[in-house]
């Protein structure tokens, strides 16, 4: 599903450029559960990014759903990023003035799903969510814990391939955590693929495969207990 | 560009976020406001220019005559220049083509009275044409007539006000009265655009005042309209030439201005019609400038709030939206709070300058109004300014890649 080889990133900073990843080798198959650990500043974000298409890399191959992914302009990455991808942030990111309906709804409207059946299949997600009587309200009425779920039920609502989590509980207590992940592992156990980005232990010993980030290197690759329960 | 969707969406974002949905539409608002007003006034002030010369028909020329400055072939100065009917027969015969109405002109003042009823009037005496150079309007009756000139019959047309003098409410029309002790009858009674004193004037055959004061062929002044096909600039060569002429037929040095006038409306008309013009263009530019200024007050907002939607938009990419539509979206809103706002200012602003309507006329403007073709320009304007400054800011937000935008607070 993604295949990255000797993926190398910098960012410049002033007249020096910063170097965060360095040549990261990293294969996730279809249906896998994978959390990416690391220390701030290990480069675990930049390659989220990059798989996320939300940023470019500099060296290196990158194949996603076995296309190679090299000079995409904005509207090509938009289309991608739509069809296989769905995001879920630290910071939930879900627009202010709209309900928690309309913005599960809202990449289904940048695919072009008529609006009745977008607000379908939205509450139905919203549903999946435990949040169908929550449908109505704006994000500011709702607790992190359900903004997050509010999230996810966006980046689901559109059947991607890979959800992308970038920290998903950073900002929830430990029970929502606990909620959060719960709730990814479903999605992964239906066959979606899950990419989690996180720096607690506890959140990456709940999925099924934790690679270590440092410096920009990966410096270990394991499966762990969940997986082999399987 | 016709999606319910996206109108659903735009809808929803300026139902949302009303402070700043109305900020942008006031400035906007307000410069057309600025803008309808300005072109109003000057439409009033235009107006107020016809009427001031709407006393006299627009082609006339007037030939007058006074004392000479100038000692000429051997006569001295301040000899007093008086026309005569063959001066009056000259200009008829020598520029028959280019005159379409002619009349002289004789001027006293007479008594009139009716039963106990008296007063002292102005009388012109003059012939039948002088009525559309004077613009004189008949409401009872009839003007001069050939026939009256030809019989040097004892008629007057009286104005309006001197009608109320004499007879108050009861009717005048053919009743006698009685002019410096002889009888005459009341043919006609008129009304004039050019003011009271006019409607306070009388009118009779031009033979019969020079047949009953002095027995002469003398005449005051010689009043023409000259043919309505001449151009402006013909009309003026003929006013010149004629004065010219005229001065040579009486002995008048030629560069004599005191002596003998032509007084040609085509000069006048010509001087007004470049103040117009010089008017309109300053009005134009402040114009124009009241605009502009509407404009990049509108684009700043724009930028302020794409700034502030920079989080937003990256949330949208990430989701799937192309930058198009990011484009798309923030273009319409713009063009669509430009042009409500726009008609608002334009309404308000018409609204107001129909309530001013003739209450300002003491101040030089009549009538304010703004034609369609103006509203329909600003309108265009507004609606490319809207595009304009929605597409700009909206152009470069969508550049900023999703993960810059979602890093932004």
């Amino acid at each position: 599903m993604i295949e990255i080889k000797k993926l190398h990133k910098s960012y410049p900073i002033g007249k020096d450029s910063l170097h965060v990843l360095k040549g990261i080798d990293l294969h996730i198959k279809e249906g896998e559960f994978v959390s990416i650990m690391g220390s701030s500043g290990s480069g675990k974000s930049t390659l989220l990014n990059i798989v996320g298409l939300l940023d470019e890399h500099d060296e290196g191959e990158y194949y996603l759903n076995g296309k190679l992914i090299k000079n995409l302009n904005e509207k090509k990455a938009a289309i991608l990023r739509n069809k296989f991808l769905g995001f879920v942030f630290q910071s939930f990111n879900l627009i202010s003035y709209k309900t928690a309906l309309e913005n599960v709804a809202l990449p289904l409207y940048y695919k072009g799903v008529p609006r009745k059946e977008r607000l379908k299949i939205a509450m139905e997600y919203l549903d999946k969510v435990e949040l169908k009587d929550w449908a109505n309200h704006l994000p500011n009425e709702l607790s992190g814990g359900q903004k997050q779920r509010v999230a996810i039920a966006r980046a689901l609502v559109t059947k991607p391939k890979v959800v992308l989590a970038d920290e998903p509980t950073g900002a929830l207590d430990s029970t929502t955590t606990d909620n959060v992940m719960d709730l990814l592992r479903d999605i992964n156990d239906e066959g979606m693929t899950v990419f989690v980005i996180t720096h607690e232990e506890e959140v990456a010993a709940q999925t099924k495969r934790i690679v270590r980030l440092k410096d920009g290197i990966i410096i270990s690759d394991n499966l762990t207990s969940k997986s082999k329960a399987v | 560009m016709f999606d319910l969707d996206r109108w659903r969406e735009i809808f929803q974002s300026i139902s949302k976020n009303k402070l700043r949905s109305v900020m942008s539409g006031f400035t906007v608002a307000f410069a057309i406001l600025l803008f309808t007003l300005l072109f109003g006034i000057v439409s009033g002030l235009s107006n107020s220019f016809k009427d001031a010369f709407a006393d006299d028909a627009q082609n006339s020329m007037f030939v007058r005559v006074w004392k000479t400055s100038k000692p000429y072939k051997g006569l001295q100065t301040g000899r007093r220049i008086q026309l005569k009917n063959n001066d009056f027969d000259y200009v008829k015969d020598e520029y028959d083509s280019n005159i379409e109405l002619l009349t002289a002109r004789v001027n006293r003042n007479v008594n009139i009275s009716y039963k106990n009823n008296q007063d002292n009037y102005s009388l012109r005496a003059v012939h039948p044409d002088h009525q559309f150079l004077e613009k004189t309007i008949i409401d009872e009756g009839r003007y001069i007539n050939q026939r009256d000139l030809k019989e040097k019959a004892k008629v007057i047309v009286i104005g309006r006000l001197v009608k109320e003098d004499l007879f108050g409410e009861k009717p005048a029309l053919w009743k006698r009265v009685n002019v410096n002790g002889i009888s005459y009858q009341i043919i006609g009674i008129f009304s004039d655009d050019g003011g009271d004193n006019e409607e306070r004037m009388t009118y009779m055959p031009i033979t019969t005042a020079q047949m009953i004061y002095g027995n002469n062929d003398e005449i005051n002044s010689i009043s023409i309209g000259y043919n309505p096909d001449l151009s402006l600039d013909e009309a003026i060569a003929f006013g010149n030439k004629l004065e010219r002429d005229l001065r040579k037929k009486l002995n008048i040095h030629p560069d004599d201005q005191s002596a003998l006038r032509v007084q040609n409306m085509a000069e006048a008309n010509k001087g007004v019609g470049t103040f117009m013009l010089a008017l309109y263009f300053i009005v134009i530019f402040i114009g124009s400038g009241t605009l502009v200024a509407g404009i990049i007050g509108i684009s700043n907002i724009m930028i302020f709030v794409i700034k502030e939607r920079t989080k937003e938009f990256g949330i949208r990419k990430a989701l799937g939206a192309q930058p198009s539509s990011i484009v798309g979206m923030v273009v319409q809103e713009s063009v669509l709070i430009t042009t409500i706002a726009g008609y608002l200012g334009l309404s308000l602003g018409t609204y107001i300058l129909s309530q001013i309507g003739d209450s300002l006329e003491d101040y030089f403007i009549t009538n304010p109004s703004v034609s369609p073709g103006i509203v329909i320009g600003a309108t265009v304007v507004l609606i490319l300014s809207g595009l304009i400054a929605g597409y700009v800011p909206a152009k470069r937000a969508a550049k900023i890649k999703p993960i810059v935008a979602l890093r932004a607070d």
